[in-house]
């Protein structure tokens, strides 16, 4: 049995955010598949959850008149990875919905709870990062739109006002994804069922020639406190030739801008080492998806 | 609390008090006497409670029966005809020894049964990465992967 006090089950948004509202401490779930785990180990006790995947407003993928694409955040990583939108337009996420879990937890584990619950291991996040992506919230003030960069503030933080909102749609904008090409790249003990020890993710755009880099955005997880973006690192690589003194750039410059940590995982060492090797794999695989070579 | 649910299990329409706290695993466990349905490591981990939920294979373990109301779940009681004939998947399973103690079984055939639902052939690469939400600690995996084949496999170069 888990330790929980009492289930609400939403049908709408409007019904969770005054559920929220009418049971303080009270937590949002969707798929489960981290909180159920949080009631095992104790972490989550004596829990009010207010299930959210019945509320059909949120679910689903779609492509928005502007040609943003909208991902409703109740929308499992099963249908990211599937989904033709995804797979044409942003390819590296779905490549990154399909590195979460097994395909048990895809079925059910949802890209706004890998979000919300502010892991700094997950799956969907460095590409979104990458992506420049934005958050649509909820609340009963209204809602409004933040910044996937600037959305978690801790280990299992984020800006979301706990109680008071709820994630509905990650928005990933047309100028964010067009003619951008990404990478994601996730390092773990084995292939399936793990947690990133390290994740990279790298989303670019190449000059008309192909030779050149026009922009580029380099995320990592498990690196620091939260997933992070490498903003240095990025406007040094900016303009520059496709050549080896390129890779050489982020080398050096990512391990700048990183804080990894110990932990059982694996230690600091190891996640410095795979910041350089990920983050030059991640930049490699990025450029030839462009169609672009790099001459070393 | 005790929350009534209604479920269809193995196309049989049931109503069920259930607790609130209580998994899915324990509700076909000891409700329903399904105990094809194994709790293994209990925390999604392992695949060994895996059902089929609207089609879709999940960790019952780490699903609430209240989440499930409404909803529809197959577990390896509901494949056998009554004739007694196997599901093809199980067959298969039989043909290639994919089984040693037993315990991963059911929940793999059910996502066997989950992956011949879909109509398409796979390959063995593909089919391992089907099936990683699965631990065997018997076979190596290479006899379940030899049944899988048998039902749904495609060699590399597209032919069965």
């Amino acid at each position: 049995m888990y330790d929980i006090k009492e289930t609400y089950k939403a049908r709408s948004v409007e019904e969770a955010l005054a559920l929220l509202e009418g049971h303080p401490g009270a937590v949002l779930v969707n798929g489960g598949t981290d909180v159920m785990i949080r009631m095992k180990e104790g972490k989550l006790t004596d829990a009010v959850l207010i299930s959210i995947m019945d509320v059909p407003e949120i679910i689903g993928i779609s492509l928005r008149e502007n040609g943003d694409i909208a991902i409703g955040a109740g929308t499992c990583f099963r249908d990211i990875y599937h989904s033709e939108i995804i797979r044409g337009a942003v390819p590296a996420l779905a490549h990154a919905a399909n590195q979460v879990g097994s395909p048990q937890i895809r079925h059910v584990a949802t890209i706004g709870g890998n979000l919300c619950n502010g892991a700094v291991s997950a799956d969907s996040v460095p590409i979104l990062l990458a992506l420049n992506a934005e958050l649509e919230l909820a609340g009963a003030q209204g809602a409004r739109r933040v910044a996937v960069t600037q959305f978690h503030t801790g280990p299992g933080k984020t800006v979301l006002q706990k109680g008071r909102e709820l994630l509905t749609a990650i928005v990933i904008p047309k100028e964010e994804y067009a003619g951008r090409y990404g990478s994601y790249i996730k390092f773990g003990q084995r292939n399936a069922m793990e947690i990133a020890t390290l994740g990279a993710a790298v989303c670019l755009k190449l000059g008309a020639d192909k030779t050149r880099l026009e922009d580029i955005r380099i995320a990592f997880s498990v690196a620091g406190p939260t997933p992070l973006r490498c903003a240095k690192t990025e406007a040094a690589l900016k303009g520059m030739a496709l050549t080896g003194d390129m890779v050489k750039a982020l080398r050096q410059g990512v391990i700048q801008e990183v804080q990894p940590r110990d932990s059982w995982r694996a230690s600091k060492q190891l996640r410095l080492q795979l910041v350089k090797e990920l983050g030059e794999r991640a930049l490699r695989q990025a450029a030839e998806e462009a169609g672009g070579t790099i001459h070393d | 609390m005790i929350k009534t649910i209604h479920l269809t299990v193995n196309g049989r329409a049931v109503e069920l008090g259930v607790d609130q706290r209580e998994s899915l695993t324990d509700t076909l466990r000891n409700r329903l006497g399904l105990t094809s349905v194994k709790k293994g490591c209990e925390a999604g981990e392992c695949g060994a409670c895996t059902v089929l939920l609207d089609g879709k294979s999940v960790n019952s373990c780490i699903y609430l029966s209240v989440w499930a109301d409404g909803h529809s779940i197959l577990t390896v009681e509901g494949l056998t005809k009554e004739n007694g004939e196997l599901h093809p998947i199980q067959q298969a399973f039989v043909e290639e020894a994919a089984i040693q103690c037993g315990f991963c079984t059911p929940g793999l055939v059910m996502t066997g049964v989950e992956i011949a639902n879909s109509g398409k052939t796979y390959t063995r690469e593909e089919l391992r990465e089907l099936i990683s939400g699965h631990l065997c600690r018997c076979t190596g995996y290479e006899n379940i992967l030899n049944a899988l084949e048998r039902v749904v496999g495609r060699k590399e170069n597209g032919t069965l």
